[in-house]
């Protein structure tokens, strides 16, 4: 038999002014299941709740009602109190008579009425309310970081410096991203490498962190505090226990023809070598698709002279499994594939190059020795023009509709430093808009105009083509209103940043969103800007959304701030009110599977007796409390019902949809 | 059809001959002529004895393959063209295990309805013939031929389909390829004024026995226990003392088969008060063609559903009702 | 309210609500902290999301003698739960569209997406929706489907 107590607060004036409280708890004394109904002025405070708790003992209830403000404002409270007396705490609805009635209405007789009806609503639903016990979920104390560059690499540091294990899963063979092939860093045009190189050492040497490089995430399993990835190491055919770095086998590698990567493949490298001087591991890897001994079977030449043994022509890919409590991604961003814009002529001609490129000609560790050589011919440009948002804020369907948010900086920055290193270079800047938000940003643009005299025009380029060895662009000038052609030596187009594709996979393995553009999804875009939906997996850096590095920085930062959080807890509470099926009714369908954004629910083939002695084996879907987050998107998608969700079930919701339209 | 009937069962029994399959699923002889039903045969003889395959074979052989599937040994089953999209949605909501089942297709040329044929006034039926849009009924009172347009099941009358899975096929006759319009009824009823429409359903409704027959043959309504059924619904008869399933039944059954509902037209054809259960289906078909892309379901066995699925871009429900999309 | 004729007998309708807890309940309790009206007509049910609304919850409304029902839910894209109420709008989009098809009065049905923080907007959505209804008068429909006119 239930025993419902009835609790309406006054909040002081706030309800009693216009809801007859005496009433309604009188009113309710008299409803089935009701054993005890009281009034008084402010409910949630200490005497209050005393004067709830005091009831539960007395009277012995099994359910409780407040009558009182937003469940939103003191629900917590009252579920507190009720624990403390000794009832489960989810045996307490609240009846929301003060936002969603004192308030709002203005005649007593009306509100009073609709404070009944609301506090009656809340007693059916307490009625079929079921004790529900939060669960508990153990804590791995360690952290996963995919990717190496600056933002796993700040999000790891960060993480290792508050005591936690870290490992960086990179794919490539050094960590370092892309902010290692960046020359100068805006607004302060402070070297790059200067402050990410000690950064990657740092890495290197903490002793909490693991660099797992040439390294990619195969599997996912698990759920936050409890992850448990496969990696796979791919086969760097070099022992990285023993090679020391010592480049030996990249001066005698006798095939040098493979594209360097690390700058832009605008020289060469040897089949075997380290991407650059500052590489973390500084360890060499083979391209197999250059080497000879592995085309030919015939050369082994690094193997000879490799002092350690390190080469081992024999590796294979290998794997690894580890557990992890949260999982950050930082898989960053590449410049767009530029094919689909001929008009910019960037795959015909050698001196149209993108900005990255750029980065690599002006770095002293660069093809050119910092020199700027335009490549066709390794002279110096005498005309450069710039041209953004190629591919940014486009929705022609060549590019993408964002704006790519780091071209206007960094191109004022290319500005600059080409006229303070070359003052009788020309430079110019086609330019959709300008924008420079962020702290000296705008200060920063407006140097590159003022003192180095850069020539930024309002206008979109139509055409770029080669004329007698010259590049010919071809633009409008939007401000006086003319077509205008500008004989360059130099074209460098702001190409549009996109996530790295691989997180595609990795989104897919984390179960977590992605939108249209590839960009992973936050939680919330204002409140939960670094947690992805999937609970203990956290955004850092461009792979969530297009930003420059200090606010990648920051972002890793906050990403290490939430791993933190998570990680000091031993276990973690996990929200009781979460869906759950009865197996004896689901069909197995995978409907609510395909509807839940969290990948809360998978499905085992499960034994069920049939009567007489016969069983059956039906697939019957499975829901992780861990995981499950409690929207109930899947419940309404089940056809049978089989699908409820606890503190939210279907007969809890009818009874108050009767208890509302009972006249 | 006779031919396509021999050829049938002697597939029927080599394969089961061989071992390659522990039964067959087809249809058997009833009472009379026209009116088989779907049956299990296990051997040779079950099968020389009943095997039928005729004008008046219209039922969805798929819902069968649930409890097939679950079986020891293969299961071969025949399924006319629409048929087999009740088939694919159900292996695509992981109802029927696709290996143990194997699909020959046959061909269709639409089925009879006996009530149809019944209803133009003829009875003592002896034999049905078919010959191109004439239907030949001979009686006991002699010939009479009437229109094959006329006398289809309903779900044939606006059929296009094709099969879109198969092992083998048994089709030895050209099927026509035809253009017609499933919607127009949809469209008519849309056109209405809405109290035209409620006086429409609820005429048709109110002739509902609730005999649950249409949920029975749908292979979209194949819960290991119905929500009806289910007390913690909210919903189930059961649970309530007021007639709420009793009037919104229909309502609810045609949602929870929305985006599944393979337009097979079962509903209907076993309605004993035949009530156009179809329309009721064929409105959401409708409607999720309109909002959300053409989408036909069992068209394929993976996949999401139109209701499992979303763009950030659909459509707002203010936006949609009927006559005032887009 | 003052909307609704006081010609004929005055008409309340009977309004069930259903809003989400994260955007359109809390921009209902934002609606009553600023002292916003809207008819005591109005009575909330609150649920996780939207998406938690069955087709049968509304149905079983309108049949135990609701005049309209309303869903509120964060607006698209701002869902708490990521795609929830994108489910949500088709599955009401659907549900609505066939209900008038089976000529239930359209304008008893409704969606609207009410952020946390229009308060504002949550009241004038409920002042036009009951004013709506009550125009509509009592419903009659979903009770009435299976009763043969003259029985």
């Amino acid at each position: 038999m239930q025993r419902i107590g009835v609790f309406i607060c006054w909040c002081g004036s706030n309800i009693a002014a216009t809801v007859d409280v005496e009433k309604v708890a009188e009113v309710i004394k008299s409803e089935p299941g009701v054993v005890f109904s009281a009034n008084y002025q402010y409910m949630c405070s200490e005497n209050g709740q005393q004067l709830i708790k005091q009831a539960i003992k007395e009277h012995n209830l099994t359910g409780v009602v407040v009558g009182a403000c937003s469940p939103r404002m003191h629900e917590a409270t009252f579920r507190k109190a009720a624990e403390e007396a000794g009832l489960n705490p989810y045996m307490v609805e609240i009846a929301n008579i003060r936002e969603h009635c004192s308030w709002i209405h203005k005649d007593m007789e009306d509100a009073t009425e609709k404070a009944v009806v609301l506090v009656r609503t809340a007693i059916a639903k307490v009625k079929l309310n079921a004790p529900l016990t939060a669960g508990e979920s153990p804590v791995v104390k360690r952290a996963l970081v995919i990717g190496g560059g600056i933002a796993g690499i700040q999000a790891a540091l960060d993480i290792a410096e508050a005591g936690f294990e870290v490992d960086i899963v990179e794919k490539n063979a050094t960590i370092g991203g892309r902010m290692a092939q960046i020359d100068k860093t805006f607004p302060t045009l402070d070297c790059s490498a200067c402050i990410l190189t000690p950064k990657m050492v740092d890495c290197a040497q903490h002793e909490k962190i693991d660099i797992l490089s040439y390294s990619e995430i195969e599997e996912v399993k698990g759920f936050v505090g409890n992850f448990s990835v496969k990696i796979r190491r791919k086969a760097r055919y070099v022992d990285e226990t023993k090679c020391t770095g010592c480049k030996i086998c990249m001066e005698k590698c006798p095939s040098k023809k493979g594209l360097n990567e690390f700058n832009m493949g605008l020289n060469t490298r040897p089949a075997i070598y380290i991407p650059f001087a500052q590489a973390i591991p500084n360890v060499a890897v083979i391209d197999p698709s250059q080497c000879i001994k592995m085309k030919t079977g015939k050369c082994g030449i690094c193997q000879k002279f490799c002092g350690v043994g390190a080469i081992d022509y024999e590796q294979k890919d290998s794997f690894i499994e580890r557990q992890y409590g949260a999982i950050v991604v930082a898989t960053g961003f590449k410049p767009i594939n530029l094919d689909a814009f001929n008009e910019y002529g960037y795959n015909d001609n050698k001196d149209v190059i993108t900005s990255l490129e750029l980065e690599r000609l002006m770095n002293a560790a660069g093809p050119t020795n910092g020199v700027l050589l335009r490549p066709s011919d390794g002279e110096h440009p005498k005309v450069i023009t710039f041209i953004q948002c190629v591919g940014s804020r486009d929705t022609s369907g060549c590019g993408k509709p964002y704006c790519s948010k780091i071209c206007c900086m960094y191109t004022a920055k290319h500005a600059m430093l080409i006229r303070e290193k070359y003052p009788d270079t020309e430079v110019h800047v086609f330019y959709i808009d300008v924008r420079t938000p962020g702290k000296n940003y705008d200060e920063f643009y407006r140097r590159a105009v003022e003192q180095y005299g850069v020539d930024y025009i309002k206008g979109m380029v139509g055409k770029v083509y080669n004329e007698n060895g010259k590049l010919m662009v071809q633009g409008s000038n939007l401000i006086d209103n003319e077509q205008i052609t500008i004989e360059s030596d130099l074209v460098v187009l702001a190409a549009a940043i996109e996530p790295e594709p691989s997180v595609r996979k990795i989104a897919t393995l984390l179960t977590t969103s992605i939108d249209t553009n590839n960009f992973l999804t936050e939680s919330h875009a204002k409140l939960r800007p670094v947690e992805s939906p999937t609970a203990g997996v956290y955004l850092a850096g461009v792979c969530q959304g297009p930003k420059d590095i200090p606010e990648t920085v920051s972002q890793a930062s906050a990403c290490a701030a939430k791993v933190i959080g998570l990680l000091v807890k031993d276990k973690l509470k996990t929200n009781p009110c979460v869906a759950s099926p009865d197996e004896m009714m689901c069909n197995g369908c995978s409907q609510c599977a395909n509807v839940c954004a969290y990948g809360a629910i998978t499905y085992v083939d499960k034994e069920f007796r049939l009567g007489g002695g016969k069983t059956e084996i039906r697939r019957v879907a499975s829901v992780n409390p861990a995981v499950c987050q409690g929207c109930g998107a899947c419940t309404v998608t089940c056809p049978s019902g089989a699908m409820d969700l606890k503190g939210f079930s279907s007969k809890q919701i009818m009874s108050e949809v009767e208890a509302i339209c009972k006249k | 059809m006779k031919d396509v009937e021999l050829k049938m069962l002697e597939r029927a029994k080599a394969l089961l001959e061989n071992g390659e399959v522990a039964r067959v699923i087809g249809w058997k002889k009833g009472e009379f002529f026209f009116d088989p039903s779907p049956a299990t045969f296990e051997s040779v003889e079950e099968l020389e004895n009943g095997f039928v395959y005729n004008w008046f074979c219209g039922a969805n052989l798929s819902k069968y393959l649930i409890a097939a599937s679950k079986k020891e040994g293969k299961t071969a089953v025949f399924l006319k063209p629409c048929d087999t999209y009740s088939f694919n949605q159900l292996v695509k909501e992981h109802r029927i295990k696709r290996e143990n089942i194997y699909v020959i297709a046959v061909e269709c040329l639409g089925k009879l309805n006996i009530e149809g044929i019944k209803a133009k006034g003829l009875s003592m039926i002896e034999s049905v013939e078919v010959d191109g849009k004439d239907v030949i009924v001979t009686t006991a009172y002699g010939k009479e031929t009437l229109s094959k347009p006329e006398v289809v099941l309903t779900k044939c009358a606006t059929c296009t389909k094709t099969h879109q899975v198969k092992d083998e096929e048994i089709i030895l006759h050209e099927v026509p390829v035809r253009d017609v319009d499933r919607f127009a009824e949809v469209a008519k009823l849309e056109a209405m004024t809405a109290d035209e429409r409620f006086a429409f359903w609820r005429e048709q409704l109110s002739k509902c026995i609730r005999c649950n027959a249409c949920r029975n043959v749908c292979p979209a309504c194949s819960c290991v226990k119905c929500v009806f059924d289910n007390p913690a619904s909210g919903i189930s008869a059961k649970a309530n003392d007021d007639e709420f399933e009793e009037q919104l039944f229909h309502i609810i059954r045609a949602f929870h088969v929305a985006g599944r509902c393979t337009d097979c037209g079962e509903c209907s054809r076993v309605c004993p008060q035949n009530i156009p259960l179809h329309l009721l289906n064929r409105k959401f078909i409708k409607d999720i063609d309109s909002l959300y892309g053409e989408y036909q379901a069992g068209e394929t066995s993976e996949g999401k559903t139109p209701l499992t699925s979303y763009t950030e871009g659909d459509a707002e429900p203010k936006d949609v009702f009927s006559g005032e999309a887009k | 309210m003052q909307e609704v004729s006081t010609e004929k007998k005055e008409f309340k309708p009977n309004i069930v609500a259903f809003c989400c807890n994260w955007c359109s309940y809390a921009g209902a309790d934002l609606a009553g902290s600023s002292r916003l009206t809207y008819p005591e007509n109005v009575k909330i049910i609150r649920v996780p999301c939207s998406c938690r609304v069955n087709p049968t919850f509304v149905l079983k409304a309108f049949q135990q003698g609701a005049d309209g029902v309303i869903l509120c839910g964060c607006h698209p894209g701002d869902c708490h739960y990521v795609t929830g109420n994108y489910y949500t709008r088709r599955r009401m989009a659907l549900l609505y569209s066939f209900l008038n098809y089976m000529g239930i009065e359209k304008e008893r049905t409704r969606v609207e997406w009410v952020s946390a923080a229009e308060g504002a907007r949550f009241s004038a959505v409920m002042n036009d929706f009951v004013k709506t209804v009550a125009a509509l008068g009592e419903n009659k429909r979903l009770t009435d489907l299976r009763v043969k006119e003259g029985e």
